[in-house]
């Protein structure tokens, strides 16, 4: 088992006008985006959506390959929700007779329109992680959430953990491997084996990880207090976060689209 | 003499109360832009020391004064943790960020710098230790030298006046020993800073102003390295073991070749052995 090769999150580096985006207006506007897909009502609601994913990549640069293959992992679950409302949707205008159930129009255009909100779904949030690096996209939460510190939510710290567990899965990755190789070395059997053998297998694994994580912690703990580190407050920061135009033409783009797609329901 | 920066004063430091004590009725005195070691084997209190020098720890007896700033006091902490920099041994488990420029802005973060300041600072630190060019990698992908350079870098940028290195080569390979150990001297020559060299490698300590020996918690010899090594029945009982050159000049010596006292390094060497050749 290779360790090594993975890769953080699904980041595809380019230079794009949608990279470039303040990571803030791009986790609003993908909340937004959401909203919209669950207000479409009708199948003609989403073409603007669909039309403005295609712009939106196509702005990105990232391939189309790297957005599709987001999806796989959900094509069981686009397969059930598909066949199941196909199925068992009672509708008045049927189109099929198969015998042991009735295909309706209506059932029809219900799993097609189920489906084709999972896909947007995924699509669009993907779009965020392919053009934001996590650690970007970690320092937009913080600041929107930092508002939440009046009800003492521990925005601050949430980000900081998060940046943290960044810096450190491949640094704990490449420790695993270590480890792996080291009990492999003494004859411990990672591969062969049912699941709970297996599973019992990764136990002489786990172990001296969790020892290390634990010691790592320690010591990051003291190195970051004799760094001055001392919580949230009082601090400033190498990157700030400015709205500039580009920003301000995704929002009112995104505003556009969320009305057309509720007018588009409406009209229909 | 010059001013001393670190102060230590009769001071004694127990994990827990009433348990061994990990340093006994030590003092110590650093000046500025000077460059002491503190040599010891495993267990000897002198990484328990370092941590008291900048606050991490808080003597149970005596004080510590780093610029006139005692460490009882809490309200001095982040003031001497900035005067006095620390970098440890791991190079993994120190820095914080996933690209190194941020890792260094990382302290002057904590300190609250001005955002405009902060990447000036942060190039010169950087350019300081020789890792500019490595600005925008991933720590993980550096080499452990490397990686223990932006670690200074991130001290550096801090401004502080002293740096205390807590063991910072013990797991770096001969290359990235060399590289640290010269970014630190370069450091201490060209801008000044006070460097505290803990470490129980002897050959590191062989060119620094002044050494001191520690065994079970206490300092047990001072001086220069050459005071220190001249002598190798000395540091034995405390399981040490003199630089190369000193303990071949020993070796020599007793074998009836006058090779003069205090010979440290291997340039050393080669002009006492060409001096008796001639």
């Amino acid at each position: 088992m290779a360790l090594n090769d993975i890769t953080l999150g699904q980041y595809y580096p380019a230079d794009s006008v949608v990279h470039r985006l303040d990571p803030r207006v791009k986790i609003v506007l993908l909340i937004v985006l959401i909203v919209a897909i669950f207000v479409a009502g009708n199948l003609l609601a989403y073409a603007p959506v669909i039309a403005f994913l295609a712009l939106v990549t196509y702005l990105s640069k990232v391939p189309v390959k790297m957005m599709v293959k987001g999806i796989k992992p959900l094509r069981f679950i686009l397969i059930l929700t598909f066949v199941l409302n196909l199925f068992f949707l009672q509708g008045e205008t049927p189109l099929l007779n198969l015998g042991f159930a009735v295909i309706t129009k209506e059932a029809l255009i219900t799993a097609v329109h189920y489906s084709l909100r999972l896909v947007l779904l995924v699509m669009i949030s993907s779009l965020l992680t392919l053009t934001t690096p996590p650690i970007v996209l970690t320092d937009g939460l913080e600041r929107l959430l930092s508002p939440l510190r009046v009800i003492h939510f521990p925005a601050h710290e949430m980000a900081m953990m998060m940046s943290i567990a960044l810096r450190f899965i491949p640094t704990l990755l490449e420790e695993a491997d270590k480890i792996m190789k080291a009990q492999t070395a003494r004859g411990a059997d990672f591969e062969s084996g049912n699941l709970i053998a297996r599973a019992k297998a990764m136990v002489p694994l786990l172990v001296p990880l969790f020892v290390s994580a634990f010691r790592r912690a320690g010591d990051l703990a003291m190195a970051m207090e004799a760094r001055c580190y001392h919580g949230g407050e009082g601090r400033t920061r190498l990157r700030v976060l400015k709205c500039e135009r580009r920003d301000y033409i995704a929002c009112a783009a995104v505003a556009a689209l969320l009305a057309l797609v509720i007018l588009c329901g409406k009209v229909y | 003499m010059a001013e001393p920066i670190i102060l230590a004063d009769h001071v004694s430091f127990s994990y827990e109360e009433g348990g061994p004590l990990a340093v006994q009725d030590v003092s110590l005195a650093v000046e500025k832009g000077s460059f002491q070691a503190i040599l010891g084997q495993n267990g000897s209190g002198k990484s328990t020391l370092a941590k008291l020098i900048n606050g991490l720890y808080v003597p149970t007896e005596g004080h510590v004064t780093v610029c006139g700033m005692d460490t009882q006091s809490e309200e001095n902490t982040w003031e001497i943790r900035r005067r006095a920099g620390m970098v440890f041994q791991n190079p993994d488990n120190q820095l914080v960020a996933t690209v190194v420029r941020e890792d260094v802005a990382f302290g002057l973060e904590n300190i609250g710098v001005p955002t405009e300041e902060m990447p000036g600072r942060i190039e010169k630190a950087l350019r300081d230790v020789g890792m500019l060019p490595f600005a925008d990698r991933a720590p993980h992908l550096l080499s452990g030298g490397q990686k223990q350079r932006v670690a200074i870098a991130g001290v550096l940028a801090m401004q502080p006046e002293a740096i205390i290195f807590d063991e910072s080569t013990a797991m770096l390979d001969p290359q990235g020993r060399r590289e640290v150990l010269s970014a630190v001297k370069r450091l201490n020559r060209e801008q000044g800073i006070t460097v505290l060299w803990i470490t129980h490698f002897m050959e590191e300590a062989a060119e620094c102003d002044r050494a001191h020996v520690m065994h079970q918690g206490r300092i047990v010899l001072s001086g220069t390295p050459r005071e220190i090594f001249s002598d190798v029945k000395k540091i034995k009982p405390y399981h040490l073991d003199a630089p190369p050159m000193a303990r071949l000049s020993q070796a020599l010596r007793q074998q009836g070749m006058p090779i003069r006292q205090g010979v440290m390094t291997v340039e050393e060497m080669a002009e006492e052995v060409a001096r008796l050749c001639r």
